[in-house]
């Protein structure tokens, strides 16, 4: 293989392959932006893979098998938007300890994909998944039709999502609410902004958006669920938010770097240099430790009031 | 008032109780079983004869441990997540301490690979505890990496360096590192089953974290670092190196866990030997208070509970990972009622609301 299209490779498949993180990300971005440290992503993105994953199996050979993957999203989507809205009662209006509450969430999510996997469908099968779906015209320029223009749909959207997310968190007047709740809510509270209600919103359109990431591995990327399919990407996720500094570019940056490193290591076997298999299972975890000992400077510029439930009768 | 008070915290609890079993009885109907027959087969089931009395005693010696250093790590300040990996290092240091020195005699090589256990274990979590003081890591996150971590370098060492000779020479190849000398083993307690030793070490323990956080200056200045971290620094104490000490120390505690299990029960290192309790005792440490005196009758209630999820993934076919379920909700209900729990203000508006539904009768017993 020459170094050419080594290159091309890697930057082909570590694309598509950032895309479960970079969704659950943005949306843990707009979680977190709102004040509220959501560690329950991981959990979310399992259900959302599992429910995404039921559709297109249990529709394969019926009438509807068109629908499947559609389905499979939608139900991802809801189920996202219910885990937010069960973690936005526990953590806004029961004011719970976030860290602590996100690990139980974690926890029910991943809990819940297995025990209904294993009693409904039990052993590793496969689905047909989205095919890629190539931008005419785009597609054909050379080396950048393939990286960029090549794939299925959800790829495209995960990548309209960024620019997407960016405009409205920092020019709509629903973004300047997120990000006021997050920074001064009492201030907020004081203009007449209603704190929980804009939290709840944010953690449900977070919910929706990794219970899409979680979607997207089961559809997309490895066409099958398993119980560890999402194996911790939901709380890479999260480390991500941290080294994009709260911004829907940087967090393109990261989920790429970690996409790229993932495909790097995965040439480099291909191409005869062999380490234990283990090692390059830990990469990404190894890798997010070394990113968040060197976002310090980043953590300064994060919401103020992240991680810190408000209470409108407390007085300071 | 405080008849009311008492009432309220009752309330408070049932209805924690009542959300966490209703919960549970959802995901049971969704999985086709009866809620109330598993119910009772989970409580009831290893109740009936003596090993299943010892199997959740045998379940409930790493809960005790891992909930022990969880405690110490939740009371300081720092929320270790982390020891599932850090039982898998220490499983792996008392490992390789046992195989290394066979000769020893039993009153020293079980002391020395317990030691190792708690080191292995200590030193893990340490890595997250520097990461927090010194650089500011988040320790969820760094404890979460780290179990991913642990857990490819323990299958890598029992596949690779570690792996019994005899499984290679069979060419099964199974993931597991040789026996180890039977005076590196705990002693039974009851004949028979598989109770340990290491339960009376569990609990003698117990008693020393009371003692070590409670009614030392030193355990106060890990819980006042914990309980504000501003005032303790304001008051001389260094938080920064609480936070270390009392991560390495929840650290041990885990590794020490993973080392009873590994001398207590299964006498090699194996694949899914923590089978979870690294979680299973975050949930045992919240239930249980965050106090030894809770966290030993929390960590026998657990042991039943996983014991009967057993029983009912035999009888019922209900897939064991349904505990995990189980313990999320407990977990995020926990958190939920603590709120409410101390919450003069929301007690004050239930004792209204409650006088309004009944006036003639909050006059006469509640005021």
């Amino acid at each position: 293989m020459s170094q050419g299209g080594m290159f091309y490779n890697i930057l082909s498949l570590g694309v598509p392959f950032s895309v479960a993180l970079l969704l659950a990300s943005l949306g843990e971005m707009f979680n977190q932006r709102a004040g509220v440290f959501n560690l329950g992503c991981d959990g979310i993105m399992c259900m959302g893979a599992f429910l995404a994953f039921l559709p297109p199996y249990f529709l394969k050979a019926g009438a509807l098998a068109a629908y499947g993957n559609v389905l499979g999203l939608a139900a991802a989507v809801a189920a996202g938007v219910l885990l937010g809205l069960l973690f936005a009662l526990v953590t806004v209006t029961f004011r719970a300890d976030q860290g602590i509450a996100g690990i139980g969430l974690q926890m029910l999510g991943w809990g819940l994909a297995g025990t209904l996997f294993r009693h409904y469908i039990g052993g590793v099968t496969g689905v047909p998944g989205m095919s890629a779906w190539a931008i005419p015209g785009l597609a054909r320029i050379p080396f950048l039709g393939g990286v960029l223009f090549n794939h299925n749909l959800m790829v495209y959207f995960a990548f309209l999502m960024v620019p997407a997310s960016w405009y409205l968190l920092f020019k709509t007047p629903w973004g300047l609410k997120v990000r006021a709740v997050g920074t001064a809510p009492r201030a907020a509270d004081s203009m007449g902004i209603n704190v929980n209600r804009v939290r709840y919103q944010a953690l449900m359109l977070g919910g929706a958006m990794a219970g899409l990431g979680g979607a997207y591995l089961s559809l997309c990327q490895a066409r099958m669920f398993a119980d560890d399919l999402v194996a911790g990407r939901g709380f890479i996720a999260v480390a991500l938010v941290y080294f994009g500094r709260w911004n829907p570019v940087g967090i393109l940056g990261g989920a790429l770097l970690f996409s790229f490193a993932q495909t790097l290591q995965l040439s480099i076997q291909v191409g005869g240099i062999k380490f234990p298999y283990e090692f390059a299972v830990m990469l990404p975890y190894v890798l997010v430790i070394l990113v968040l000992s060197l976002a310090r400077q980043a953590r300064m510029r994060g919401p103020a009031q992240l991680g810190i439930p408000f209470n409108r009768e407390m007085r300071y | 008032m405080n008849k009311f008070k008492l009432g309220y915290g009752a309330g408070v609890i049932l209805l924690a109780i009542l959300a966490a079993a209703g919960a549970g009885a959802l995901v049971l109907t969704a999985v086709g079983a009866s809620p109330i027959a598993t119910y009772v087969t989970i409580f009831t089931g290893p109740l009936k004869d003596l090993f299943g009395v010892t199997e959740i005693l045998v379940r409930a010696v790493p809960l005790i441990l891992v909930a022990l250093g969880i405690a110490i790590s939740f009371r300081s300040g720092i929320i270790n997540i982390g020891a599932e990996g850090q039982m898998l290092m220490g499983i792996l240091a008392a490992t390789a301490v046992a195989l290394a020195l066979p000769g020893l005699p039993h009153g020293l090589l079980l002391p020395l690979v317990l030691l190792a256990g708690a080191l292995g274990g200590g030193l893990w979590a340490g890595i997250a505890g520097i990461l927090r003081a010194r650089l500011g890591v988040n320790e969820i996150l760094s404890t979460v990496m780290l179990n991913y971590i642990a857990a490819q370098l323990y299958t890598f060492l029992l596949r690779g360096p570690m792996i019994d000779p005899g499984e290679l020479e069979t060419g099964s190849g199974t993931p597991q590192s040789m026996r180890l000398p039977h005076s590196a083993w705990l002693g039974r307690l009851v004949p028979g089953t598989r109770l340990h030793t290491g339960l009376l070490l569990a609990l003698v323990l117990a008693v020393v974290v009371y003692f070590l956080l409670w009614r030392t200056t030193w355990g106060f200045r890990l819980r006042a670092a914990g309980a504000e971290a501003k005032a303790a620094r304001y008051a001389g104490i260094s938080v920064e190196r609480s936070l270390v000490v009392a991560m390495v120390l929840s650290g041990a505690f885990a590794g020490l866990a993973g080392a009873v299990e590994l001398t207590g029960v299964h006498h090699r290192a194996i694949e899914n030997i923590s089978s979870g309790y690294g979680f299973s005792g975050i949930v045992v440490a919240l239930f249980g208070a965050l106090h030894p005196a809770g966290i030993v009758p929390a960590a026998v209630f657990f042991g039943l509970l996983l014991v009967g999820a057993d029983m009912t993934q035999r009888s019922a076919g209900v897939p064991a990972n349904m505990i995990l379920v189980l313990q999320g909700v407990i977990i995020l209900v926990i958190v939920s009622a603590k709120m409410y729990l101390n919450n003069a203000y929301a007690q004050e508006r239930v004792r209204r609301l409650l006088a309004r539904l009944a006036p003639a009768k909050s006059q006469g017993g509640l005021s």
